[in-house]
């Protein structure tokens, strides 16, 4: 292996920083699941019998289902669905009304995370919902929201709250029925965060969720509603992170959007789950069904994600454009390492007329990961005159690697349009050479191309997030100025 | 400035570089020439340190230093400098980001404190004038899109924003219409001093009419067979490299 190489694979291989975990006392049920064990977790948050017996409907279609092990190239040991835990809750945190409240050692936590819960601490402009396993410890700006008409809470907050709201549109983007993992996280769902955004309002903030794995042989089951009515408009960011442990961990979140007419909701995500050691043992299996609708005309949903933790990620956040003129994007780093496996893409289902969709998605393999684009494009009989571009490109580090791209292009009318772009690239000698030639050390110059690689898509995320996005890659800010 | 004694060196096991010895003072401008194959860019990409080639023996002294026994990014901090006979593609990452970012290493090598933005954009566009390139370059991503004359040019423009104390050329107007080559050889000699030092790798005489060089060096099968003044490249240019092959062949 040339210097290069074993400079490349020390770059890509840097210890996970977000492996602690939190000393803490928790209310965790044994593990296990049965109608009893969901009632069980319904009645500790307090729900009403129509939340419950959803999560029933939603666990008896997941009896009648089977795990997914389709893709050849995507191969995990079956999940033991009895041997984990469904909730998991630190005991203090019931019922807390301010942060005093909220254990010091939760907050010192996202402290460590980098996330400050404390609103004067906090950077003016971002509101946070913190996720500690199955419940949310705190939610900051609530107030300030709450004067425009915003709701930004916990999943169990709204429940209880606003239970017509929940009630109208949970599982409106995402039935209970549709798959698997969709499914057991109806059932079985902690927490999560949401939004609702009024007519004509714009969300003056970002809203942002953290979660955090803490407790061991839990799986995290968060569920998040984003609805944005007419002409509203949101961007929300979600980041996580989970302890390093031995043991597969399982994450099934749902997320649904749903964009009435006009309104733009834009979603990023920083994705940094624990992603098992260099010999794949241990991390988490990110199992995330995400999608969004834009039910009216000219609704816009964006989302944009980097993909940097989990020992595998199988995660395609797509849109359905029912609305005419209707606007879909996808905006996707994945980054493959070790083991890692990341499979990932879209879905753009095109049924109003002059719909349009952007995907790009660009997959860095490194050491033995497999990086996979899937994605699909289907545009309606009736959907005329829609629009389609997608870019996949691949860059390979080291020889090992892989990357695959599989499209599936589904056109039934005449006046539409799509295009696609695919590349592989390898960080080559030569680039390397050429910086270190211009004064530029080999991480830097690493650094520098890689970046450059993933550029088109950092320049998606909010500031705040494409600065962390960056540092993930493991490298410094490339082009803070323009 | 640079002396380089009996260089052997090869890529893959194969032998290129078979014996060269070179001198190259402050002030200088020497030339290498010679047919396809005879090791040219070898030498070039040996001197920069290109991790493909493997030095098998000789020695390369420059500034007082052991030059072999640098890293590549230590003989960039160092002035030595290689335009690039095929600059490579940066996607994504700016010309000026790059440059800012090589230069600022640079600086720091040398205890320079780093340039701040915009402090590099006014060099920079001092140093576009000589190279006569459009402000739009600044942005694009490095050597991306460019035309093989622009790759070019570019490298030109990283030499007048590096300021090397030893710059080596290789095969730099290759792919060059007149126009961009005179702008190219402008460029060089405004750069020029006494403390600096080039040595230009070319295969046609041509680039020699615009940056007049002091010594021409005729490189056949890994070793300089014949050495020179300018005169020499005229005589090439005339003949061809057929009759110095021969002598060549003779005298091994």
């Amino acid at each position: 292996m040339s210097d290069s190489e074993k400079s490349v694979e020390e770059l890509v291989s840097k210890e996970y920083k977000y492996g602690f975990t939190t000393d803490i006392e928790m209310d965790q049920i044994p593990p296990g699941l049965t109608e009893d064990v969901i009632r069980t977790i319904s009645h500790k948050k307090g729900e009403p019998e129509w939340m419950t017996e959803w999560r029933l409907r939603a666990y008896r279609a997941w009896l009648t289902m089977e795990e997914p092990h389709w893709w050849p190239n995507f191969k995990y040991p079956p999940i033991d669905y009895q041997a984990i835990s469904y909730y998991a809750a630190p005991k203090a945190a019931k019922k807390v009304e301010s942060l005093d409240q909220v254990d010091p050692k939760i907050l010192e936590t996202y402290e460590k995370l980098g996330i400050s819960l404390n609103e004067q601490k906090r950077m003016q402009g971002v509101a946070v919902d913190a996720v500690f396993d199955s419940v949310s410890v705190a939610t900051t700006f609530k107030e300030t929201l709450r004067e425009k008409g915003i709701i930004f809470c916990s999943m169990s907050e709204a429940i209880r709250e606003h239970p017509e709201l929940v009630q109208k549109y949970l599982g409106s983007v995402v039935p209970y029925s549709d798959n698997f993992f969709a499914a057991l996280n109806s059932a079985v769902f902690s927490d999560g965060s949401f939004c609702f955004i009024p007519k004509g309002v714009r969300c003056p903030m970002e809203l942002s969720t953290y979660f955090r794995i803490n407790a061991s042989n839990t799986g995290q089951f968060e569920r998040t509603l984003i609805v944005a009515e007419e002409s509203a408009y949101v961007s929300y960011l979600e980041g996580c992170t989970a302890p390093q442990r031995d043991e597969n961990q399982l994450h099934a979140a749902v997320v649904e959007i749903l964009a009435l007419d006009n309104a733009e909701v834009k979603y990023s995500t920083v994705q940094n789950w624990y992603s098992g050691d260099k010999d794949g043992i241990g991390g988490i299996y990110n199992f995330v069904t995400k999608r969004g609708k834009c039910a009216g005309v000219k609704a816009k949903i964006s989302w944009t994600q980097v993909e940097t933790g989990a020992a595998i990620t199988w995660k395609y956040p797509s849109v359905i454009l029912q609305g005419d003129e209707s606007i879909g994007e996808f905006y996707s780093v994945a980054v493959a390492n070790n083991k890692q496996i990341a499979d990932t893409g879209t879905k753009m289902h095109h049924i109003g007329k002059n719909t349009r969709s952007t995907i790009v998605s660009k997959g860095i393999s490194a050491g033995q990961g497999n990086n996979t684009y899937r994605g699909l494009v289907s545009i309606a009989k009736d959907a005329k005159n829609s629009r389609n571009y997608t870019q996949c490109d691949s860059m390979l580090i080291g020889n090992a690697c892989s990357a695959n791209t599989f499209p599936y292009i589904v056109v039934k009318n005449t006046s539409s349009s799509v295009e696609h772009e695919a590349s592989t690239s390898k960080i080559g000698e030569d680039q390397i050479f050429y910086c270190k030639q211009r004064g530029i050390n080999t991480e830097n110059a690493i650094s520098m191309i890689v970046n450059g690689f993933a550029k088109e898509v950092f320049k998606n995320l909010p500031m705040e997030f494409a600065v962390e996005a960056q540092k993930l890659l493991g490298v410094s800010l490339e082009g803070s100025v323009g | 400035m640079i002396e380089i004694k009996n260089l052997h060196a090869g890529i893959a096991g194969k032998e290129i570089l078979k014996g060269i010895d070179l001198k190259v003072n402050a002030g200088e401008i020497h030339a290498i020439m010679g047919p396809n194959g005879s090791g040219k860019s070898t030498l070039a990409q040996v001197l920069a340190g290109h991790p493909s080639y493997e030095v098998t023996g000789g020695s390369v002294i420059y500034d007082g230093k052991d030059l072999l026994e640098m890293e590549a990014e230590e003989r960039s901090q160092a002035g030595v400098f290689l335009a690039f006979q095929y600059p490579v593609e940066i996607p994504g990452v700016s010309n000026s980001y790059f440059l800012k970012a090589g230069l600022n290493e640079i600086r720091k090598a040398n205890g320079q404190e780093p340039l701040d933005s915009m402090q590099f954009l006014k060099l920079l566009r001092e140093k576009m004038k000589l190279v006569e390139m459009a402000d739009s370059f600044i942005y694009r991503p490095v050597n991306e899109g460019f035309s093989g004359g622009e790759k070019k040019r570019n490298e030109i423009l990283q030499m007048a924003v590096l300021e090397p104390k030893l710059a080596i050329l290789d095969e730099t107007d290759s792919g060059l219409d007149i126009d961009a080559l005179k702008i190219v050889a402008g460029g060089v000699n405004k750069l020029k001093s006494s403390d600096n030092a080039f040595i230009v790798v070319t295969h046609y005489q041509r680039l020699l009419n615009y940056i007049v060089p002091d010594f021409v060096h005729v490189l056949v099968n890994g070793k300089i067979v014949k050495s020179g003044g300018k005169e020499l490249a005229l005589e090439l240019e005339a003949e061809g490299y057929d009759q110095i092959k021969e002598d060549a062949k003779v005298t091994a």
